[in-house]
């Protein structure tokens, strides 16, 4: 069966199998590449700083973890709805539209893939020796700079993983998404959508397996690349 | 440059009001762990906001608690070498030295190749922290400090964490620092030995408290000190000039007081040094001994007498143009009534260098 995947993948695949190969890719990579940004400031925060509301914030980031994926869903389409108050807001302000888009399945898998990023970026900021940030203050540089020179690239490491892992995540993501955006082929369908889809039809076993494997294959790619663009950073840093 | 201070901070159980002012030089702030040393320091680099007091560099307002002002960290262009090195692990020694460069303004300063030669550091350039030895560590860590172009140094035990071996190799970069850089440094640490070579000022701290601060000489060698540096410490400087190489491995030292002969130095005849004498290693005799081994034996002049809590007793002593302290039973101060103007002998066990090179009278 394995030798389905390899080779012929797009000849094995119907249209509408291979967009949502490449429509989870889009969202996951989107998802992934717009919440790093945060994803790194929310967890500096945590780590380093201590402020009013700071278990409340803790709290949020760590929500999507623990609800059903279907309640996180719902919400999402309450607040980023076309009728609701963010998606409102951005529709008539923006024409940014989220619910039954493919957008909306990248903010799904950006927020269900969020706690998951800040875990691993956070753990990576609390080993850093805050001494080290101090010696750089001493040196001149101010907060942003000590920041870009001395924390960013200890970081990297944890980063890339938080990064991979958030990645996998929103490959993965199903509950959450199908409730938001729907299930639409060619829309809003991602690959586990694709292959709930198939299961649900008689005879949609094999198609259902060729993407199993392809689910499978993207997220041993990820891990792989995660542990050697991880272990390089490490060295490099390390300076052996 | 002189460096002001003055400020009160309180946290936990412990509380600290320290004044002083360091002048050029090295000024040393000695102290027992927990006297509130590093505070000082850190509360001088901004890392600590104190609740109170002002600090001022050569006039130059770093805080005043009065006025609400508190400039940054980064904005205070002070090097600052702490006991663990903290070097950065992901940059090469170049880009170590480099990092304080990138954002000291663009005018004279101590040079690269110059720092780097006076450390010793250019065969590490290329190397990473990682695989550096402890001392050699400290001097990255000491020429990073200088090349940021700092208005003041602070280092807090800069040689804490190194075994002997390797202080010995860093004390002498330190002297060349002090001696051919025009940066005053404030030096924490509860080394006397390193105070005693290094410092010429000295503050001293207990319990949060300044208790003395001036000239380092006039510190160590007055009795009142003693309490805070430890009896077993404590101990003056006398200045001294090498007078000749003798046959038999000593050196014949000429003091004012008189000449002493102390193990081989490796010094030119003429070149001036600093000699250290512990007090408990002095023994006062009334009378001119005779039949001693030991071969230093200096005629002095009782200035002062401290009868300490316990059974012993401080006795200052002028010799020559410096001041001796000599620790003695109460006992033995009764019996040989030692007094203010008692002429005696002090006879010096030990005699150890502390400074080489002593620029003019020190």
């Amino acid at each position: 069966m394995l030798d389905a995947v390899p080779g012929g993948l797009g000849a094995a695949l119907s249209p509408d199998e291979w967009r949502a190969v490449t429509l989870s890719l889009k969202v996951s990579f989107w998802a992934t590449v717009l919440s790093l940004p945060l994803g790194v400031a929310v967890a500096y925060a945590l780590a380093r700083h201590e402020f009013w509301g700071k278990q409340a914030l803790n709290g949020l980031v760590h929500l999507p973890l623990i609800l059903p994926p279907v309640v996180t869903g719902y919400l999402l389409l309450l607040t980023f709805g076309r009728k609701g108050m963010i998606g409102g807001f951005l529709d008539q302000s923006f024409g940014l539209v989220f619910a039954f888009r493919w957008t909306g399945a990248a903010l799904t898998a950006a927020v269900m893939a969020f706690p998951l990023m800040v875990r691993a970026i956070r753990l990576a900021i609390e080993a850093v020796d805050p001494k080290l940030e101090q010696a750089a203050s001493t040196l001149g540089a101010s907060r942003p700079w000590v920041f870009a020179t001395v924390t960013l690239p200890l970081i990297l490491p944890g980063v890339i993983a938080g990064a991979i892992l958030a990645f996998a995540k929103a490959m993965g993501e199903f509950g959450a998404t199908i409730t938001f955006v729907s299930n639409i082929p060619g829309q809003t369908q991602t690959l586990p959508s694709a292959i709930y889809s198939f299961l649900q039809v008689p005879g949609g076993d094999a198609k259902a397996m060729q993407l199993v494997l392809i689910a499978i294959a993207i997220a041993l790619t990820a891990l792989f690349l995660s542990e050697w663009v991880g272990r390089s950073v490490a060295r490099r840093i390390a300076g052996s | 440059m002189t460096l002001s201070v003055r400020l009160t901070h309180r946290f936990g159980g412990f509380s600290l009001d320290a004044a002083f002012e360091a002048p050029m030089g090295v000024t040393a702030v000695f102290g027992r762990s927990g006297s509130g040393k590093t505070t000082v320091i850190n509360a001088v680099a901004g890392l600590l906001r104190p609740d109170a007091g002002h600090v001022a560099l050569d006039g130059r307002v770093l805080f005043d608690s009065s006025r609400k002002v508190f400039m940054p960290v980064h904005r205070r262009r002070l090097g600052y070498v702490f006991q663990e090195g903290r070097l950065f692990p992901h940059l090469s020694v170049r880009q170590n030295l480099d990092y304080g460069r990138w954002f000291a303004p663009r005018e004279e300063g101590a040079g690269f190749d110059h720092v780097v030669a006076m450390l010793g550091i250019g065969a590490l350039l290329d190397r990473r922290p990682g695989g550096l030895s402890g001392g050699e560590k400290q001097r990255v860590a000491i020429g990073r400090a200088l090349l940021a172009k700092p208005r003041l140094l602070l280092m807090d035990e800069p040689l804490a964490a190194l075994d002997e071996e390797r202080k010995a190799e860093i004390l002498p970069y330190l002297e060349r620092l002090r001696d051919e850089t025009e940066i005053p440094v404030l030096y924490v640490s509860h080394s006397m030995a390193e105070v005693a070579r290094l410092a010429t000022t000295l503050v001293l701290m207990e319990a949060g408290r300044v208790v003395r601060a001036g000239p380092a000489a006039d510190v160590l060698s007055d009795p009142d000190s003693v309490p805070a540096l430890g009896v077993r410490t404590a101990g003056a400087s006398l200045h001294a000039i090498v007078a000749a190489q003798e046959e038999d491995g000593l050196t014949r030292l000429q003091t004012s007081a008189g000449p002493l002969l102390i193990p081989r130095v490796e010094a030119e005849i003429g070149a001036r040094l600093a000699i250290r004498i512990p007090a408990q290693d002095v023994i006062l005799s009334r009378n001119r001994p005779e039949g001693l081994s030991a071969l230093n034996v200096l005629a002095a002049t009782v200035t002062a007498v401290r009868l300490g809590e316990g059974p012993g007793a401080i006795i200052q002593l002028r010799a020559g143009e410096d001041l001796l302290l000599a620790r003695v039973t109460r006992r033995s101060a009764l019996a040989l009534e030692l007094a203010p103007g008692v002429a005696c002998f002090a006879i010096l066990k030990t005699v150890a260098v502390a400074q080489t090179n002593v620029g003019g009278a020190g």
